[in-house]
Parts: structure tokens; C-alpha cells; sequence
């Protein structure tokens, strides 16, 4: 099978880019809305081929679904070590192009309505264009490399929209905050690529992957620290995820990236480019799984775990909704993360991975319908602060319904999507790490919790003081909410066990009906609550958080995380560094040029004297000359 | 006459013709003329090369040899490699660049242009020389303009900045006339005549002793233009008083001789002082990398930052001559070419900023995006090819130089790496800090609401350098097979 026309897949967003980027303003708004829309519907029609292609068409040989690589050489390090451009067809690359194309299509859908009148209204859809373009770039790479390379390009594209609104200084600082811990945490990333470059003499994704390749099983030959060096490059690697995908203690970029446009967040921030660190885990997985049995796999597993718990915690606090949306993401990533952690490789053992990747794909639907639904709110109130909103049902039902079917799916009520996906992820922490799995248990709750206050504080309660009444969205952006509320209630019923596991064979997943049960009285309860809490305006709620006083203020201020951070590059980087190089560099180093410069000057002061212009003086030294060399010469002589 | 040559008769050509000229107009068209002659032939060597690259096997192509000074056994011996010709073709951009940079100079137009195409004739018959001699004729007349250009075209305390230039670049000088002595002098140790000639006394191997003792001078002599630490302190005050044009041509061109002789001279005739050295160096240009980038996160004058932000790339390229390594050193002339056209690219921005607001003091500059929209754009670009974003050049030098300076598994050498690397990090910071103070963020004055636009001369500047960072970003295998195939004589003295 050719599946070289995926190329086209990300090449027509770029090319909408550059379009919309040279033209930027000889384009009228309505066109480049048009173009957008038009381009990732395109690259959606041959995403959905390319997976019934895949899935269906080919299907299993023997048993196994096949890879396919198409690449060509971008640059040689030597004869044998290379950075290839290509394209791979996989399992989870193909279920990233349904998920990349769905959600970016969506928002440009949307964003023809959110961001209508806007002054940079095709600014704003070029910079989709080139995220859309970067990400599936990323999801199709085929080593290492590559993989980098467009992760770098997200990265800026994320930078460029999170500073979308660039007169504002809150955005402006949000967009280089966001660049620079993700790039700091890339270095780690590009740290890794280097060992493995080094030790494997290779890039490629599918020597290293696989289990009887050298890649993996000469692991033990190399050592460092007690760890084998492949180890420690793997967890190096991982800190490029984790900087991506807001893990702790990296994630504190995530928050005040909600500075960008909503959509963006929904697009972004939600569903696709923050996954990529749980999807470069995921690209990994045996090499992760098999290298010093899975040691780097279980910090994995931890990190996620912890994760997930911190920012649920924060997220019951949080006044910003989109700010909770943001803090909730960053525990469903953990989630992903902390299932493929705990994840086996053959058969049934690999549900881990399995879930991690069924759960990135709801997540992605329903997180991406949640923050659509805060951006139709915010585009009716304009305010994104919960104390302005309340009894927003009865202006906007169509809002009201998908927000509350999104609500229900991440909170994981039977039927919709999310009870299957989180269920499967409970599934796997229970089999391996009793711990993990009640931390898993626990966040469950918490997150029906907090989506439900967010829910009920906005479209229940009283009304606010509405300066002119709130009205329903228009239908370019209540459309998408509808398509994701649909995908959301089934998504759960795609066989997702037949189709992605890491052995790529397949497996038949059952329900683990008293785990089930577990979950859903644990996300009911947390339902529960929240309707007691926050259903009608009572003082409930303020009672309990002037109860755990300083518990509440620590979480209401996400740890003081952003304090730590900031002491860290204002008095350290700046203050203690910078500041005394500077310093340095003025006064010592050049001051020691200077110096040699000035002394000649001194040393040419006093000699000049010399060359008076008076007979006598030369006279004098002539004379001199001839008795001291005599001397010499004497000296010399005699001797 | 023959194609190389040329590179040196057209400038020459051009300045006599700048000679009779009267006025900006006809000075700047005449100096335009000569420029895109200069770029054609450039692109017409590049085609040239590639033909001649496939029949020729040598290690230098185009060679011509004429005696010059028949006593010393001086020759004018010329010919080029790959590594020449993208350089060759570097500073035929940056000078057609910087000609319609300075489109509207107004003092003494006719002898700005004259002594910006003598700097541009030096440093063209500095990359086809292959005598030492004559390189270091050509070398002094790249260097000297300097002084004029800087001293009298230039901005806030000039005479000050002209002179430390000077001062230090002819201070290194001196050490680097020692070390071509030194070599010229044991260029006849294997028996044959006293010799400039590099090609011949590449193939002389000149005692242990004295490659020791000469390795140091002559690196040195040339890594003060190359801006190695802690012999940079030139550069911030002289790029910051320099006008525009010379900026852009210095640190585009100029600093990358330093490199070049380095490589060139230094490692290729000297190899074993080079491995006797390499660690001594490595240290130092490691410093720079990570001082030059801190270095910048302090400063307020953009100039300065872009000095100190050359301090740290350019020490890049040192820190990657000195991993002995056939993939670093790749990297190494690829980051030449690369800063080159960036920081180039860069000067001219902050030129443009500096011309229409008359500040370059980045606390009184703020949201610029708003009213000057194409050269905000380009300035976001340029800035996140500065710090290496893939699909521009800078990325596709930098991965070369760490996959490279990897390759050495002595831990040392590898702690360095990963402090080298580690700079793209702090390139990031002052960087963005850049982008986002003065061209995002609220207007800081409102009397700067009505700056003109771009004119047609700039935005045809920007866009000669910008195209070239672009697409060795995008398609680096042209350049670097072509320039991978002309490292193979340097790998078999150093490894």
C-alpha cells in the first residue's frame, strides 16, 4: 500500500500558512477564514482515508498491523548516521491524524465565529495553519530527529498564539514563559537524542523499537551512575515530554497559557500539542518498557501519577474557568502518562497503553468541547471569572447541553466516552500498583468535583448583572460544540483494544465490572458534592474553605509554584548571574584591555621625553652609549 | 581573465568607477551595480564549482599561480574548496545587502561606499588566497577600513570604539604575523625551499616543537576577530558605534575570518599543535558560548545585545573547531555562514528601528509590532532563527556542532557539551526578552505613531538575507554535502 499522499496532510495546512502569512493583509478576513476551514477539511477527509485505509482496508497481516515508512534524507552526519524526513504509518500516528485533524478542524470552524471582527483575525488563522502543519508533522515523524524538529515548531506556534493578543503584557510574558520552561525542558530532550545517537547509531523509531533490535537489548553494555546510559537517556527524554505535556514540576506554563484565545487553549493547550509528550512516550514505548525493565517507565508512572493529583487538587480552587479547564488537563495528562507507565507489553498486559492512548483520544474531544464551551460562555459575559456567571442555562441550552455532556464524560458516567477510557486506565493501575491505582481512584473523584462546580457555578444559580443580556452563540461555533458533544457520547464504543496496543497485535478487552462500579460510585459522589456545594448560592462552600485555612490558600496559589519559579530567574538567573557577568565583562575583562591600552599610553608619556629635540640631551646619551658599550666590550674583552 | 580573480577586479573596478561619481544617487547605483555583479558571479561559482567538483578530485579547485615576490618565494595563489565558495557567497549577500541597507547615507556617501567595497575586495581575496602572504595582505585590508568607517560614519563615542578596534585587531595581528612566520620558516623541514604556500606545506610535516609553540599565536592572532573570549571586548563597543552597513558586514563577514584562518591556517597547517591545544581552547570557547549569552540577558542597548549574542554563537564555532571532529566541524562552517546572515539580518533590523525612532535603548521601545508591521514580523523571525528554531539555518548548524562535539565519549569534553548546549536555553531568554519588550507588549510612547513603513530598498535587503537562512533551514543537504566533501584534507592531519 503507498500511503505517500499523507505527505499532503500536513503540507496543505503549511501551505494555507504561507499564504495567509505573505498576504497576510491584501486577504479579507472572510477569505481567510474560508481558506483555514477549507485547507483542514482537506487534511481531515485524507485523515479519516488514510485510518479506513489502514484499519480496514489493509488491516492485520498475520495478525499484526504493519508499519509503513516512507522518508528521504534531510541531512548527513556521517555515512550511517542521518536525519531522515518522512512519514510513518502506525496505529497511534494514525489514531493522532483522526485526533489532530478533528479538533483543529473544529476550532477553525469555530474561530470563524469567536474571533470574528478581530483585528488579526488571519494572522490568527495562519498561525493554525502552521500549528496544524507542525503537528501532524510530529505525529507522522519517523525518528528521533524529526520528531524534535517539529516539536520545536509546536512549540513556537503555541508561543506565537499564547501571545496572540500582543499589546496586552499579561499574554506577552505567558507566550515567553511558555517558550522558555518547554525549551528548557527540550533541552533535556535533545540531551537524550544525543546519547541515543551516540549509542544506538541511530534515529530511527523503528530500530530502536524494536525488541530484538541492538537498541534495546545491548542496554546493560553501557553504564552510568549506576544506570545503564540508555536508561538515563530515556529519562531524559521524558523531560521533553513532561515539559510538553505540563507535568510536574514543569507545568507552570500551562495555567498562563489560557492567555491565549480560547479556541487556541481548546486546540493546544487541551487536546493536541500538550499530549505530545504522553504520545512521545507512547512512539518509545519498548524501549521504555524493555530497557532496565522498565526503569525509566516507572518514573514515568510516578511523575504522572503525582501529576495528576497536584493539579486536581488545584483545580478545586481555581475562580478562573479556564483556568480549572487548565489545571484539569494537566491531571488527565497524568492520567495518560501514569497508565502507560504502569502498561505491560503483550497482549492483555499492554491495556496501560492501550488506555492511555483510548484516553487521549476522548480527552481530547471532550477537553476540547469544555474549553469551546468556556469560550462561547466568556464570548457571552466577557469575563472568564466564575463570580461573574451563574444561570447561564437559560440563554444558552445548546452550551448548556454540550458542556454538560462533556462534563459527564470527563467525570466518567456511564455511557459516554470517558467511563470507558478512565475505566480502562483503572484497570491497568490496578493489575500493577495498587498505590497508583488509588491515586487514580481518588483524582476520579476529585475531577467530577470540580467539573461540576464549574458546572453548576455557571449555568446554574442566580443571575449575574448582566450588562446586556447573554445570548446563544452563533452557529459556527455551536456547531462544533455538537459534532464533539456527539463524539464524546459514542467515542467510547470504538474498539479501541482491537486496533492500538503495543504489540500491535491486539486483544479483547472485557469490563472489569466491580472496578467499574468503584469508579462510578467515586465520580457520582464527587457529583454529589458538587450539587451541594454549588448548585444553589449558599455559604457552604466558603465555610469549608475558611475551615482549611491555610491548606486552601496554599492550593488557592497553586503552591506558590510561580514564586519559586520567579525567585528562581529574577534573583538567581538575573540578579546572581547575569548581573555579575555583566559586571565582569566591563570591569575586569575589558578593563584589563584597557588597562594594557592605558599603560602604553603612560609608559609612551614618560618615554617620549626622551626625543626631546635638544643637542645636548642626544649628545649626552650618544656619549653614554659608546661608554657603556666600551664597558661591556671591556668586560668582555678581559674575560 | 580567470573566475576567481574577478572577485577581487570587480570591487577594485567599482571603487575606481565610485571614483567619479558625484552624489548619493550615483554612488549608491554604481555601488548597487557592482554588488549584484559580485552576486552573480558568487551563485555562477556555486554552479561552477559543482561541475568542476565532479572531474576535479583536488583539494582545491580554479588554482592559478602567479610569483609575486620572487625573494621570499611570495606567490599569488589562488583556488577554493567548498567551504570558500559558501563563504564567498556569504559576503557577495551581506554586501549587495548592505548596500541597499545604507540606500539613504547621507554624509560623504561617494568614500562610505568606497571604503565598505574595499572591505568587501580584502575579504574576498582573503577566502581565495591560498598564500599565506597574500592572505595576510588581503586580511589587513578587510581589517583596516574599519577604522575609517567606524571613525567617521559611526555613532555615540566612535573615535573611542574605532580605536580599541583597531587597537586590538592589530594587536592580534602582530601575534598572527608571528605565527605565519613561524610556519613560513619551518615550511622547509622536510628539505624542500622556504614556502607560503599552504598546499605545500600542509604536505610538510613541520616538527612537534614548533607546531606547539606557533599553534597558539596564530589561533589566537585570528580568534580575536573571532570574538573568542576573553578577547571580544572590541566588538560590543565597536558594533555599537559602527553604522548599519559596517555592522552587518563585520559581524557578518569580517568576525567569520577568524574562524575561517583558524581552520584554514592554524589546524590545517598545524594539526598537531592543534590536538597538543584542543583542550586549552575547548575551555575558552566554551566559556564564550555560555558568557556571551548571559552576557546579553543584561544588556539594554540592542547593538550590545546582538554583540554579546555574536560572542556567544561565534564562540560556537570555535568550541566546534576544537572537538577535532569531522561532524562539529561541518556544523562549525555551517554556524559561519549561519550568524552570518542572521546577525547581518538582525543589524539591519535594529538599524531600521534606530533610523526611524532614534533610540536604541530597548526601555524606551515598545510595541513596534503595531506600527511598523513588516519589520516586526521579520524581527520575530529573525529572532526565533537566532535561537534556533528548526526550518531556519541556525537549527541545522547548531545540531551538527552538538551531535558532533558528542561523538567524543571523554567525559570532559562531554560535561562541556552539555553546558554548550545548554546555551540554547539562555538564547532563548534574552531573546524573547527582546522580542517581547520591544516589539510586543503596549506602546511605550505615543509619539512614535507615525513611523514610516518600510521603503522597497530595506524590505529588498531583508528579504536577500532572509531567503538564504530560509532555505539552508528548510534543504541543508546541498550545503553541507558540498561542504562535508571538503573537509576530508583537514580529517587526515588532525585524525
Amino acid at each position: 500500500m503507498n500511503f505517500t499522499y499523507v505527505i499532503l496532510i500536513p503540507l496543505i495546512p503549511l501551505l494555507s500558512f504561507l499564504v495567509l502569512g505573505i498576504f497576510n493583509k491584501k486577504i479579507k478576513p472572510s477569505v481567510s477564514g474560508y481558506l483555514g476551514v477549507a485547507a483542514l477539511s482537506t487534511s481531515t477527509a485524507l485523515s479519516f482515508y488514510t485510518a479506513y485505509q489502514y484499519f480496514f482496508a489493509i488491516g492485520k497481516v498475520n495478525g499484526v498491523y504493519q508499519t509503513f515508512v516512507e522518508k528521504t534524507t534531510w541531512m548527513n552526519f556521517t555515512d550511517t548516521l542521518a536525519i531522515d524526513m518522512g512519514i510513518l504509518i502506525d496505529p497511534i500516528s494514525v489514531m493522532m491524524l483522526i485526533v489532530v485533524s478533528v479538533i483543529s478542524l473544529m476550532v477553525h470552524i469555530y474561530s470563524r465565529g469567536y474571533m470574528k471582527g478581530d483585528d488579526g483575525y488571519t494572522r490568527f488563522f495562519a498561525f493554525l495553519g502552521l500549528f496544524s502543519f507542525s503537528m501532524f508533522g510530529l505525529v507522522l515523524a519517523t525518528n528521533l530527529f524529526q520528531i524534535y524538529i517539529f516539536w520545536e515548531l509546536v512549540g513556537v506556534s503555541s508561543f506565537l498564539l499564547i501571545g496572540y493578543y500582543y499589546t496586552k503584557p499579561s499574554a506577552v510574558s505567558a507566550a515567553k514563559k511558555a517558550f522558555i520552561v518547554t525549551r528548557f525542558a527540550d533541552l533535556g530532550f535533545l540531551v537524550g537524542i544525543l546519547i541515543i545517537g551516540y549509542y544506538t547509531g541511530t534515529f530511527d523509531f523503528e530500530t530502536l523499537n524494536n525488541p530484538e533490535g541492538s537498541a534495546i537489548l545491548n542496554w546493560a553494555s553501557t553504564s552510568f551512575i549506576g544506570l545503564s546510559v540508555i536508561t538515563w537517556a530515556l529519562i531524559l527524554i521524558f523531560i521533553g515530554g513532561a515539559g510538553k505535556s505540563a507535568m510536574f514540576p514543569l507545568h507552570i506554563w500551562l495555567p498562563d497559557a489560557m492567555e491565549g484565545p480560547t479556541p487556541v487553549s481548546a486546540l493546544i493547550h487541551a487536546a493536541t500539542m500538550v499530549v505530545a509528550g504522553v504520545y512521545l512516550v507512547a512512539r518509545l514505548f519498548p524501549m521504555y518498557y524493555f530497557v532496565e525493565d522498565g526503569f525509566a517507565l516507572n518514573i514515568v508512572a510516578y511523575v504522572g501519577a503525582f501529576s495528576s493529583l497536584f493539579a486536581a487538587i488545584i483545580a478545586i480552587t481555581q475562580t478562573d474557568i479556564k483556568r480549572v479547564l487548565a489545571f484539569s488537563t494537566m491531571s488527565q495528562l497524568g492520567y495518560m502518562m501514569l497508565a502507560l507507565g504502569v502498561s505491560g507489553y503483550d497482549g492483555h498486559e499492554g491495556v496501560g497503553y492501550m488506555a492511555s492512548m483510548f484516553h487521549l483520544f476522548t480527552h481530547a474531544m471532550f477537553k476540547a468541547l469544555l474549553f469551546l464551551g468556556a469560550g462561547s460562555v466568556i464570548h457571552a459575559v466577557h469575563s472568564n471569572y466564575l463570580k461573574d456567571m451563574g444561570g447561564l442555562r437559560k440563554y444558552m441550552p445548546i452550551t448548556n447541553i454540550t458542556f454538560l455532556i462533556a462534563a459527564l464524560a470527563i467525570s466518567g458516567v456511564f455511557p459516554l466516552s470517558g467511563f470507558w477510557s478512565k475505566d480502562e486506565i483503572l484497570v491497568a493501575a490496578f493489575e500493577h500498583n495498587k498505590l497508583i491505582y488509588g491515586v487514580g481512584v481518588f483524582v476520579a473523584g476529585l475531577t467530577a468535583f470540580y467539573m461540576f462546580r464549574l458546572y453548576f457555578g455557571i449555568f446554574w444559580g442566580k443571575d449575574k448583572q448582566y450588562k446586556h443580556a447573554p445570548h446563544e452563540s452563533p452557529i459556527s461555533m455551536t456547531f462544533p460544540l455538537m459534532i464533539l458533544a456527539f463524539i464524546s457520547m459514542v467515542g467510547g464504543f470504538i474498539p479501541f483494544s482491537e486496533l492500538i496496543t503495543p504489540d500491535k497485535a491486539g486483544f479483547e478487552a472485557h469490563l472489569n465490572i466491580p472496578l467499574a462500579i468503584v469508579a462510578t460510585i467515586v465520580g457520582l459522589t464527587g457529583i454529589g458534592l458538587a450539587y451541594v456545594f454549588y448548585k444553589k448560592e449558599n455559604d457552604l462552600a466558603d465555610r469549608f474553605s475558611n475551615a482549611f485555612g491555610v491548606f486552601y490558600k496554599w492550593t488557592f496559589n497553586k503552591f506558590y509554584f510561580d514564586e519559586i519559579y520567579l525567585f528562581v530567574t529574577k534573583n538567581i538567573i538575573f540578579n546572581r548571574i547575569a548581573a555579575p557577568i555583566a559586571w565582569f565583562d566591563k570591569k575586569v575583562v575589558d578593563g584589563t584591555m584597557e588597562g594594557i591600552g592605558n599603560k602604553t599610553v603612560v609608559i609612551s608619556e614618560k618615554i617620549k621625553g626622551i626625543q626631546s629635540g635638544k643637542v645636548q640631551d642626544y649628545a649626552f646619551g650618544f656619549i653614554a652609549g659608546v661608554v657603556i658599550l666600551a664597558l661591556v666590550f671591556i668586560y668582555l674583552w678581559t674575560n | 581573465m580567470d573566475i576567481l580573480t574577478l572577485f577581487v577586479i570587480i570591487p577594485v573596478l567599482t571603487i575606481v568607477a565610485l571614483v567619479f561619481t558625484k552624489g548619493l544617487k550615483q554612488a549608491r547605483l554604481v555601488s548597487m551595480v557592482g554588488s549584484i555583479i559580485q552576486l552573480g558571479m558568487a551563485i555562477n561559482l556555486v554552479f561552477a564549482y559543482f561541475k568542476e567538483r565532479a572531474i576535479n578530485k583536488e583539494i582545491m579547485v580554479f588554482t592559478k599561480d602567479y610569483v609575486w615576490f620572487e625573494q621570499f618565494n611570495i606567490h599569488y595563489t589562488i583556488g577554493v574548496d567548498g567551504i570558500s565558495v559558501a563563504l564567498l557567497l556569504l559576503t557577495a549577500i551581506i554586501v549587495l545587502a548592505g548596500v541597499f541597507i545604507s540606500w539613504k547615507i547621507s554624509d560623504l556617501p561617494k568614500e562610505f561606499f568606497i571604503s565598505l567595497l574595499v572591505l568587501a575586495s580584502g575579504v574576498y581575496g582573503f577566502f581565495i588566497s591560498l598564500d599565506l602572504f597574500t592572505m595576510f595582505v588581503f586580511y589587513e585590508i578587510a581589517v583596516i577600513p574599519m577604522y575609517l568607517l567606524i571613525g567617521i560614519w559611526g555613532s555615540g563615542p566612535k573615535e573611542y570604539s574605532a580605536m580599541k578596534l583597531t587597537l586590538m585587531l592589530m594587536g592580534a595581528s602582530a601575534v598572527l604575523l608571528v605565527g605565519i612566520l613561524g610556519i613560513y620558516f619551518n615550511s622547509n623541514a622536510d628539505g624542500g625551499a622556504l614556502t607560503f604556500n599552504i598546499l605545500e606545506i600542509a604536505q610538510v610535516n613541520i616538527p612537534f616543537e614548533a607546531q606547539k609553540l606557533f599553534f597558539p599565536l596564530t589561533f589566537v592572532g585570528f580568534a580575536v576577530l573571532g570574538a573568542l573570549f576573553p578577547f571580544h571586548t572590541w566588538s560590543p563597543d565597536g558594533h555599537a558605534s559602527a553604522p548599519t552597513a559596517v555592522s552587518m558586514l563585520h559581524a557578518g563577514v569580517l568576525m567569520k575570518l577568524g574562524g575561517y584562518g583558524i581552520f584554514r591556517i592554524a589546524m590545517f597547517l598545524l594539526p598537531a599543535g592543534a590536538i597538543y591545544w584542543s583542550w586549552f581552547f575547548i575551555i575558552l570557547a566554551a566559556i564564550g558560548v555560555v558568557y556571551g549569552a548571559f552576557g546579553a540577558i543584561r544588556q539594554t542597548d540592542l547593538k550590545y545585545i546582538n554583540a554579546y549574542a555574536s560572542v556567544s554563537h561565534l564562540g560556537l564555532v570555535l568550541f566546534a573547531l576544537m572537538t577535532l571532529n569531522k561532524i562539529a566541524w561541518n556544523g562549525a562552517i555551517l554556524q559561519s555562514l549561519s550568524h552570518g546572515l542572521l546577525t547581518a539580518l538582525f543589524f539591519a533590523l535594529i538599524g531600521m528601528i534606530y533610523g526611524r525612532t532614534h533610540t536604541r535603548d530597548i526601555s524606551k521601545l515598545g510595541g513596534m509590532m503595531k506600527i511598523l508591521p513588516f519589520i516586526g514580523a521579520i524581527y520575530v523571525i529573525t529572532g526565533l532563527a537566532y535561537l534556533g528554531l528548526p526550518g531556519f539555518s541556525g537549527f541545522v548548524a547548531e545540531m551538527n556542532i552538538f551531535v558532533g562535539a558528542f561523538e567524543n565519549p571523554d567525559m570532559f569534553q562531554r560535561i562541556l557539551t552539555v553546558l554548550v548546549v545548554s546555551s540554547i536555553v539562555i538564547t532563548a531568554v534574552y531573546i524573547l526578552r527582546l522580542v517581547g519588550k520591544i516589539m510586543m507588549g503596549p506602546l511605550v510612547t505615543n509619539d512614535c505613531e507615525n513611523l514610516p513603513k518600510a521603503t522597497w530598498y530595506e524590505k529588498t535587503g531583508i528579504l536577500l538575507l532572509l531567503i538564504p537562512i530560509i532555505g539552508m533551514g528548510v534543504a541543508p543537504l546541498w550545503l553541507s554535502d558540498m561542504i562535508q566533501e571538503s573537509l576530508q584534507p583537514f580529517i587526515q592531519g588532525v585524525l
